[in-house]
């Protein structure tokens, strides 16, 4: 039967034609197809592994910066406190200070107002001694311009020192 | 709703433009006798012929003329057109289309005493014609799908291309992956080569019209030649634990030692590999053509039966053709796909590094890796 044995003809030509198409695909066409898809492949792979890379890089910058941010938040906080306390030291130092100093001064002050008080007196007592002597002198002068008057008023006086001094 | 019954006729149409032209291809070998040999029929259009006829108006025949190139022992090399027969009935140059005997729709020519001999035909006949033609179509579709792929490889593919993308790697992925084992790598292109072209034959032997049509795949010198190449691909990848199976199986001695009986079943065995292929697709694809050629002819058949009958037996052959063409369908997939799995199957054999199962040589991959 004709349709079994193969014919010579057909058979060259599919060899021929076979041949072509095995040489020309299986050296051009599918590998060239499956390196391709391949390297979509891997592409889309790597990509997805450099994303979550990424994702997780960024999670722990991030995290890094979270914790930087509340490390200096608690610095600063610390800092603050700190410069409050030197502050308030400080004032307290100075108006310690203003306040020996103004006791000081004040102390000053009033010994020189002592001082110039006792001076002031002074000049008084001297000036009312020297006024009250010559205020004396002239009212003896007066009264005792006789002997008799001098001789009394000796007498009375030196009865008053002796009054005084018993 | 209108849409849908427009392209239900238009689906329609399509069918019967399917089934009709072996309809008209038939009239011209059923009108000089008026009797039908249905046997006669059925094999005519099964087998290859000189001439790609197209379809007949009234008494003129359109045909496509195809180059005969024969070399004829006394006469050498030939080559003419295929329209210097006029369709068989004439002779040119000494030879002619022989009528009967067992050259019977061959070239042949005539010697001294008048017997008949044929001489060296390679002529592009229908189906030679046909196969460069799916050829050069594959190698078009795979060289462009390539060519899109190489230029912009990261992008994925739409259309088209994307089809085919797939349609490569569900085969890459599920065939030969599987099958063929550790290094598919090396033979995967000659897998894919193979079901392409056993895939793209089988779908435009399914195309009644023009470009289609031929039996290619359903004739046994292109499976042959396909069974060749799995056959030297199987054979000449084999590894020394394949040939030692072969030539020195694990049996007793006795099958071995007087009598290479068991040598030689396994000898046998690698040729019926090949063999089984060979005559599958042949079988398969020759017998769907077959029915489908059986059920059209079957209206012409009960024309002589009166109309009624003819009619409805018109129905039931469209409607059955209809059915065995998408039967069909799924067997040009089925029948490549078959092929190609198979001949994976047969190279992970050949390929096994120990005798066991293809598992176990998965298994070991580090130990086969250092065996190279």
């Amino acid at each position: 039967m004709s349709l079994l044995s193969p014919e010579p003809g057909l058979l060259f030509w599919m060899m021929l034609s076979f041949g072509i198409v095995l040489f020309v695909l299986a050296k051009y066409g599918f590998p060239i197809i499956l390196k391709m898809v391949d390297t979509r492949h891997n592409y889309i792979e790597e990509s997805l592994q450099s994303a979550r890379k990424a994702q997780e890089e960024l999670a722990r910058v991030k995290e890094t910066g979270e914790a930087l941010l509340a490390n200096t938040r608690k610095e600063q906080a610390i800092i603050l406190k700190e410069t409050a306390r030197k502050n308030n030291i400080l004032i307290e130092q100075a108006r310690e200070e203003a306040r020996l100093e103004a006791e000081k001064i004040i102390v000053a002050a009033r010994d020189q107002i002592h001082a110039e008080k006792e001076e002031a007196i002074r000049s008084i007592r001297n000036e009312v001694s020297r006024l009250s002597v010559d205020l004396a002198e002239r009212i003896l002068r007066e009264k005792l311009i006789t002997n008799e008057d001098q001789m009394g008023m000796i007498d009375r006086l030196l009865d008053e020192i002796e009054i005084s001094k018993s | 709703m209108k849409k849908t019954w427009h392209i239900k006729g238009l689906l329609a149409t399509f069918i019967l433009l399917l089934t009709a032209p072996p309809v008209s291809a038939e009239k011209s070998s059923v009108s000089p006798g008026k009797e039908l040999n249905v046997k006669e029929f059925i094999l005519e259009h099964l087998a290859d012929s000189y001439e790609w006829h197209i379809v007949d108006f009234g008494k003129k025949d359109i045909t496509v003329p195809l180059p005969i190139i024969l070399h004829s022992k006394t006469s050498g090399w030939h080559l003419f057109s295929s329209t210097r027969f006029h369709h068989g009935e004439t002779a040119y140059k000494g030879f002619y289309i022989s009528t009967k005997g067992k050259y019977k729709g061959k070239i042949v020519e005539a010697d001294v005493t008048g017997n008949e001999t044929r001489p060296l035909d390679l002529s592009l006949t229908k189906n030679a014609a046909s196969l460069l033609l799916a050829s050069l179509l594959l190698i078009v579709i795979i060289m462009g799908v390539a060519r899109s792929l190489k230029r912009n490889p990261l992008e994925s593919k739409k259309g088209f291309t994307g089809i085919m993308e797939m349609f490569i790697m569900s085969i890459h992925d599920e065939i030969i992956k599987p099958s063929v084992g550790d290094d598919y790598k090396q033979y995967a292109p000659f897998l894919l080569t193979v079901f392409f072209f056993i895939f793209i034959n089988n779908l435009l032997g399914l195309i009644p019209l023009f470009p289609g049509g031929a039996n290619v795949t359903g004739n046994i010198a292109v499976t042959m030649v396909l069974a060749v190449a799995t056959f030297l691909v199987v054979n000449l990848s084999g590894s020394k634990a394949y040939y030692r199976d072969i030539l020195w199986p694990d049996v007793p001695t006795w099958l071995k030692v007087p009598v290479p009986l068991m040598p030689l079943i396994e000898i046998v065995g690698t040729l019926t590999k090949p063999f089984a292929l060979m005559v599958r697709l042949f079988a398969n694809i020759m017998a769907g053509h077959s029915i489908v050629l059986g059920l059209t002819i079957l209206i012409f058949i009960t024309v002589s039966l009166g109309s009624a009958i003819n009619a409805s037996m018109t129905v039931i052959s469209v409607i059955f053709t209809v059915f065995i063409d998408f039967v069909e369908l799924l067997i040009a997939y089925i029948q490549a796909y078959v092929f190609t799995l198979l001949s994976a199957v047969f190279i992970g054999q050949a390929r096994m590094s120990s005798h066991g199962s293809k598992r176990v040589a998965q298994e070991t991959k580090p130990l086969f890796i250092k065996d190279k």
